[in-house]
């Protein structure tokens, strides 16, 4: 095992002169500090599998004794106890996540071009309030904005979980920052060429944006995919996942194991966005190294 | 251009704007949702600060009152700012410097581990798992650090971690430094893999050997976006951050030793419905957060230069 990893380790030296001994000391490092962050999911994980009488026994152990899927069957019991079949929360959570996610990236992308390569009356002062934006948080905002989508009439509605979420000045800089550093030369001969801006970003420079892009994607799925309905909607029919899975599991400690198994039922898809995402990521550089 | 002409009689300004209305055509879609639902109410949000709000009937004015208020005769607010600027400290620059240290590790390594390594380090900051440190932290014998350090034999009785005064900062500064691995770590991960690999080539063509002198002469000065991405998220999580210690350590801590400025703010807002007070304390924690990161994009921007 260890060879194998060693031979891994070799293949990813840039220059043949690296010192395998370094790259051996960062996966060590990397490997203990990883145990320690790993630590509390690993516990969640296996807390989600113990049955009821194994959550508080002393010592507490770091496996399950009898592992079962209890906890997981106790929940979706109490979702199917819900006037509203579950597939219709699943359907719910999935069609807002997914909007969100393609409007937020889809937008912050051409927004970012324009505010970090084009030079126009407000350009400084929108570049500006961006990043006052992600700075300023106000307890009071949550009521304005209720205010203002009940003015629009969104309140009970997908509006309500959908159209707030859409513009994430914290989605626009991250991809402002990413695309400032495309050099001009190349946004010039294209225009040189005589392509317009939608053209030069989405063709010349978005595919070469595939990490930034492919980060924003995690973020915006992530936070999507936490929507809580809250006081945005009442009828049972346009609830989300997390709202009714937090419902179910609070009810405090007597029922962990059931706290933890919807956690961790949360975080599986995530996950899954975030490997194939960060692939797509890691593979950019892979790439850029067979071109040349 | 041709419409520049035709505009003679108009302004320059408003010439360069019509050159530029492919820039406002692309901006359209963002700015509309970005001004309706957060620029309205931030601007609404404002004036609040100065009034005396609690919900149910209108705000009314009362000038600079919450402010003297606040400053003058709230000892827990003074107490609260304390706690900020400690816990500000301990996880702002702390986990700045980890997540670019590990973007940068785990950059080292084989692009599988690279995934791998990043999901681990990435992971806490997806997870919503209060649930799991409260376990881990709890007060009797069950609690997985306190049998784990009876077990050692390095304490005799089980410590009160989440109540005990003397703990509950602590713990709630090594929570937070776990989730604190978020966007900053993976804005660097994504920015560590768009560096041209010429200038690695051409780096050791100039004679750079180590890992250091990498580091130091090609990946920092190509990285200057998202490392000031990564510092204003930053600035954001530690100072923003009460969350954590309500869910952990409870609402109030013991002592107000884990109350942070924005759990004073929640506290008056969402449980005092005083919501004019509330925001002046927003504004004020707003105006630290604001002056913090013009320093912070001064002396980037110096280095980077």
């Amino acid at each position: 095992m260890a060879q194998i990893n060693t031979a891994k380790l070799k293949a990813s030296n840039r220059q043949a002169g690296r010192k395998i001994g370094g790259t051996v000391a960062i996966f060590v490092f990397l490997t203990i500090l990883g145990l320690f962050m790993a630590m509390p999911i690993y516990l969640t994980v296996i807390m989600s599998i113990k049955p009821v009488e194994e959550l508080f026994i002393f010592p507490p152990k770091l496996y399950a004794v009898r592992p079962t899927l209890d906890n997981f069957r106790d929940m979706f019991e109490v979702l199917h106890q819900n006037r509203v079949p579950f597939s219709r929360y699943v359907f719910n959570s999935v069609f807002v996540t997914l909007t969100v996610t393609l409007c937020q990236c889809v937008f912050a992308s051409m927004a970012a071009f324009v505010l970090a390569k084009c030079k126009f009356p407000g350009s400084r002062l929108l570049n500006h309030i961006i990043v006052i934006a992600l700075l300023y948080q106000s307890n009071v905002i949550y009521i304005m904005q209720y205010m203002v989508m009940a003015k629009l009439r969104m309140i009970d509605t997908y509006m309500a979980l959908i159209l707030p979420s859409i513009a994430s000045p914290m989605g626009l800089f991250l991809m402002r920052q990413s695309i400032s550093q495309v050099p001009d030369s190349m946004i010039e001969a294209a225009k040189v060429d005589g392509a317009g801006y939608f053209r030069i970003c989405w063709q010349i420079v978005m595919p070469n944006q595939k990490p930034a892009l492919m980060t924003l994607i995690i973020f915006a799925f992530q936070a999507a995919w936490n929507i809580q309905t809250g006081a945005l909607v009442f009828q049972e029919q346009y609830k989300t996942l997390p709202t009714v899975v937090t419902q179910a599991a609070s009810s405090g400690m007597a029922r962990a194991g059931i706290a933890m198994a919807a956690a961790v039922f949360m975080l599986i898809p995530p996950i899954i966005v975030f490997m194939i995402a960060q692939k797509h990521v890691i593979e950019t550089m892979a790439h850029s190294g067979i071109k040349e | 251009m041709a419409q520049g002409k035709t505009e003679k009689k108009s302004s320059s300004l408003w010439r360069s704007v019509k050159q530029n209305k492919a820039c406002y055509a692309m901006l359209a879609p963002f700015m509309l949702f970005f001004i309706v639902f957060t620029v309205v109410p931030v601007v609404m949000s404002l004036p609040m600060g100065f009034t005396d709000f609690n919900m149910a009937q209108p705000p009314k004015y009362v000038g600079l009152s919450n402010y003297t208020t606040l400053f003058l005769s709230d000892k827990v607010f003074i107490r609260s700012i304390r706690v900020t600027l400690v816990f500000a400290l301990f996880t702002g620059p702390i986990s700045y410097i980890l997540c670019f240290l590990l973007a940068w590790l785990i950059n080292e390594l084989h692009p599988k581990l690279k995934t791998i390594f990043t999901l681990i380090f990435y992971a806490p900051s997806m997870a919503n798992v209060y649930t799991v440190w409260q376990l881990i932290f709890s007060g009797d014998m069950n609690g997985y650090l306190n049998s784990f350090l009876i077990n050692l034999g390095l304490i005799n009785s089980p410590v009160q971690w989440l109540t005990d005064g003397r703990y509950v900062l602590g713990v709630t500064i090594v929570v937070q430094l776990w989730i604190s691995l978020g966007a900053g770590f993976l804005a660097l991960r994504a920015g560590f893999q768009n560096i041209d690999r010429t200038m690695y080539e051409a780096g050791a063509i100039e004679g750079i050997r180590t890992r250091w002198q990498e580091l130091i002469y090609i990946v920092i000065p190509s990285m200057g976006p998202q490392l000031m991405f990564a510092a204003v998220m930053q600035i954001v999580s530690s100072f923003t951050a009460g969350t954590v210690a309500q869910n952990l350590v409870g609402f109030p801590s013991t002592d107000y030793k884990a109350h942070t400025i924005m759990t004073h703010a929640y506290d008056y807002g969402w449980v005092r419905y005083e919501m004019g007070y509330a925001s002046a304390i927003c504004m004020i924690l707003f105006v630290v957060m604001y002056a913090l990161n013009r320093l912070i994009s001064k002396l980037l921007s110096k280095y980077m230069d």
